[in-house]
């Protein structure tokens, strides 16, 4: 009985890992097709696909506006969650249950409704489309994220440890500096690769609020309009090495805040 | 009588609608050791965050070194806490820990060095300057908190149930530790507890609380020997509480009609005064006494072997509400059930307003 | 509790106000707008409900809504049914110190970019993808088969994405259960299959109803799964939404349409709140 539970097991196993991976192994083996279509036979391997995204300045600047709009997003993000994070979790402040109700309602809404909204907003004040409005949304997905995280992090030990450094002749921006933000890094970090990751990731959002400069998710989108093409196995490929690298540094971040 | 050190005058507070301090005066001088105790809610740590500038009072003042330091914040303070969780900085080492209130004032970092490392020996904690806290048992990181706290020499170092979070064993060797190291600092600690054999252990200077407010204080030995109320005479170790009405005076004596009957005690009252008698258990004597106040019969209701004595609880034939409190020698044969002759001596017998 | 100085009562609203501040004007000013917006007509202006009754007599709106409940319910029932199995094979009879690993390669395409995820079920179900030609190249069929753009490739593609999310969460779950409920049981005599039908499963069951509103919201208000794998050939909610920016640049309508989903989401989680309450034990 126990023997037949464990092949039965294993095979279900194998075949969930078999459909998880099947379309990322379709992706990257004929990301190396040396051939026009990305379908079988294969012919490869050769790089070629590699070094025509490469040389495709419209990708590559994409790629570039990509990693400059999740990093300065991010960024933001991580700033004011931090700060209102530190606010709530250490001053009595009047409705401050619903203040930071409000602060976390966008988890709650689709991306395609906050962006349909922004370009509501943007096209009637007269904001013209542009990265940094692609950048406003992102902040508006990424606070929240970093708000929630970094607030639940935020014990009453914490509290005594602020008090201690106060005591102690800390004026109030040494506590922040000196005593809250080492304390609080694993979860400070957490919260901007987190965020990294999910700008990085973002579509909806960036393709409502760009137009002529736009993100990496958003050329893809664009590629994708002439078809299966190796040339689009290649970029994904390497969207997904770049996603890979992000969350590695994640889990290390995450693994380093053991000792406590 | 000189300035005090610490002068707290009629000072009140409010969370919400809850008064947790009720017109507390309190004067604390140099070089004392003085323990706040009492139960949880009476108000005590409120008193210390008070004095420590983490709460302001809804009314009072409190004047340090003859100042008036109830707004100011605790940085400006001429105090400082140790925290009963330690709130030692986790991602510093135990030397920059103890440096920290130093490179606040502005010292630079040898002299710095230097100090946190005397401030160490101190507390005979001085190898573990390059380690981090959460590498240092519970004692340890307590000694590392007063340390720190030493290190800036304030005027007054306030304690929040230092030795709360450590087990029995250890609390009563730190306990020790404690008394020595502030003999050698001389600074006047204030220490907040709720373990009345750590404040009689520890004070010069013992102040019971109550529901916000001070039931006693002065020297522990007084406070237990005199209790100025019945309750301090609970709480600050146990009594057997009779209550009973002045019923007739003479020749320097009077006459105290209780529960269990007459008892005639030095002293004149009015008749009708409403008296209670609160005596320890070391006092009262079973069985065949020498003593002189004979106060009835007693069923033994239970027996609990203490290693150097036993405590035996027995109810009053002429009164079952009334329970005993016995402390009888350890070789005593004495067990549940058997009915017992109570008596004591006049003169351990406390008196305490009805 | 803190009792803090006069002098720095300023303080804690210089802290909360940024993040405040942005979330009023960038998430709560927009949806005003669109609420506005959603009254006004887009041809002629003047206020009125005209696009919300559109979108009720309109057949092929509504039919919109209607196709997206369907796959959603599609989607979050096989999704769990796949990936409460998987979870529990990984969390009990994976060795211990192989599970992380396990549970990262089970996620790991998690991390493709969403676009590329799509594309690659199109890669795979197309007319002559990798199914196809295995399925003809063994001679299962002769024809290949009508894979991509239909409802099945749209459902495929969200449940891959879906088993992983709901893996991590039933996963998570699972090996919270502390050890000692299942001795217990086995103790008082049940058998591995009692113990899992009367302990285990309701015991997760509040972490399965989460991961399963979550599959719920985030599918309902996905755009691009049903646009690059489904095609145009049925229509779901997000995709009418930004046919009716794109094509005609309709706003009232298209925000009109997003306060509709977002309604139908509201609805949904108000139902199954009580579900939804994050036990701590």
């Amino acid at each position: 009985m126990r023997r037949i539970v464990r092949i039965a097991s294993l095979a279900y196993a194998l075949a969930v890992y078999a459909f998880i991976f099947l379309p990322v192994v379709v992706l990257v083996l004929f990301s190396l097709q040396s051939t026009s279509f990305p379908i079988p036979p294969f012919t490869g391997p050769s790089l070629r696909w590699y070094e025509a995204v490469l040389s495709d300045t419209r990708l590559t600047s994409a790629l570039v506006n990509s990693l400059l709009v999740a990093s300065i997003s991010s960024l933001a993000a991580v700033t004011l969650g931090f700060l209102s994070a530190w606010g709530f979790a250490r001053f009595v402040l009047p409705g401050s249950a619903l203040l930071r109700g409000l602060i976390t309602l966008p988890l709650t809404v689709s991306y395609l409704i906050i962006g349909m909204g922004l370009l509501v907003l943007f096209n009637w004040a007269g904001v013209p489309k542009s990265l940094l409005a692609a950048g406003i949304g992102h902040v508006v997905i990424n606070l929240p994220l970093c708000f929630a995280i970094i607030y639940s992090q935020m014990g009453d030990h914490q509290i005594n440890i602020e008090r201690a450094a106060r005591d102690l002749g800390a004026p109030e921006w040494k506590v922040l500096l000196l005593v809250t933000v080492p304390v609080m890094a694993p979860a400070i970090f957490a919260g901007f690769f987190l965020s990294m990751t999910f700008s990085w990731d973002e579509f909806v959002i960036s393709f409502l609020l760009t137009r002529f400069d736009t993100t990496l998710p958003v050329e893809i989108w664009n590629l994708l309009r002439s078809g299966l093409n190796p040339k689009t196995n290649a970029v994904g490929s390497l969207v997904f090495a770049v996603s890979i690298v992000l969350v590695v540094l994640f889990e290390l971040t995450l693994l380093r805040r053991k000792p406590v | 009588m000189s300035t005090p050190l610490v002068d707290i005058r009629n000072v009140s507070h409010r969370f919400g609608q809850l008064a947790v301090l009720k017109n507390v005066s309190l004067r604390i001088e140099p070089g004392s050791y003085t323990i706040l105790l009492g139960p949880s809610g009476s108000g005590k740590t409120t008193l210390l965050s008070i004095l420590g500038g983490f709460v302001n009072p809804s009314e009072g003042k409190v004047l340090i070194r003859g100042e008036d330091c109830t707004s100011m914040p605790p940085a400006r303070r001429p105090t400082t806490t140790v925290f009963q969780d330690y709130a030692l900085f986790p991602h510093m080492s135990v030397g920059a820990n103890v440096g920290f209130g130093l490179r606040m004032q502005g010292v630079d970092s040898a002299t710095r060095a230097a100090k946190a490392r005397e401030a160490l020996a101190l507390v005979g904690l001085a190898s573990t300057f390059d380690k981090k806290p959460h590498q240092l048992s519970g004692g340890q990181r307590q000694r590392v908190a007063l340390a720190r706290a030493l290190v800036i020499e304030p005027a007054v170092l306030l304690l929040d149930e230092p030795l709360g979070a450590l087990d029995l064993k250890l609390r009563r060797q730190m306990q020790d530790e404690l008394k020595a190291i502030q003999k050698r600092v001389g600074t006047a600690f204030i220490h907040v507890t709720h373990d009345q054999e750590e404040a009689m252990a520890l004070a010069d200077h013992c102040v019971v609380m109550n529901d916000g407010r001070i039931e006693d204080e002065g020297a522990p030995e007084r406070v237990y020997a005199r209790p100025a109320t019945r309750f301090s005479a609970t709480f600050m170790g146990e009594s057997t509480i009779l209550a009973g009405n002045v019923s007739g005076n003479g020749n320097g004596h009077m006459t105290i009609t209780t529960e269990i009957g007459p008892i005639s005690l030095p002293g004149t009252s009015s008749v009708g005064t409403g008296i209670a008698l609160a005596i320890r258990p070391e006092h009262i004597v079973l069985g065949e006494g020498r003593s002189d106040t004979p106060l009835g019969t007693a069923k033994v209701s239970d027996v609990v072997f203490q290693g150097s004595f036993k405590r035996v609880l027995a109810a009053s034939n002429q009164n079952p509400g009334l329970q005993f409190i016995a402390k009888a020698p350890a070789s005593a044969v004495i067990q549940p059930g058997d009915t017992v002759g109570v008596s004591c001596n006049a003169g351990d017998i406390i008196q305490l307003a009805g | 509790m803190s009792t803090t100085g006069n002098d720095r009562r300023a303080l804690p609203w210089a802290l909360v106000t940024p993040a405040l501040g942005w979330t009023l004007a960038f998430f709560v000013l927009p949806f005003i707008a669109m609420g506005l917006s959603s009254l006004t007509a887009h041809e002629g202006g003047g206020f009125g409900l005209s696009n919300y009754s559109q979108f009720f007599t309109n057949p092929s709106y509504w039919q919109a809504m209607v196709n997206s409940l369907q796959v959603t319910a599609i989607v979050t029932v096989v999704s769990v049914l796949l990936a409460y199995p998987f979870a529990w094979i990984l969390a009990e009879q994976v060795p211990e110190r192989w599970q992380r690993l396990a549970l990262m390669l089970a996620v790991l395409p998690f991390w493709t970019s969403y676009v590329v995820r799509s594309y690659s079920w199109l890669l795979v179900l197309a007319q002559n993808g990798v199914i196809n030609r295995a399925l003809t190249g063994s001679g299962l069929i002769s024809e290949p088969l009508q894979l991509a753009n239909t409802r099945l490739a749209t459902v495929t593609g969200f449940v891959h994405f879906f088993v992983m999310l709901l893996t991590l969460t039933i996963f998570a779950n699972l090996k919270q259960l502390s050890p000692s409920y299942r001795k217990a049981a086995a103790d008082l005599g049940a058998g591995p299959v009692r113990t899992f039908l009367h302990v285990v499963l309701p015991l997760t069951l509040p972490g399965i109803m989460v991961g399963a509103f979550l599959t719920f919201v985030l599918c309902i208000g996905d755009y691009i799964t049903p646009q690059i794998l489904g095609g145009n050939n049925e229509l779901l909610m997000p995709q009418l939404v930004m046919m009716q920016i794109g094509r005609r640049g309709d706003f009232p309508l298209a925000s009109a349409l997003s306060i509709i989903l977002m309604a139908v989401v509201t609805v949904a989680y108000l139902a199954c709140a009580r579900w939804l309450k994050i036990e701590r034990t």
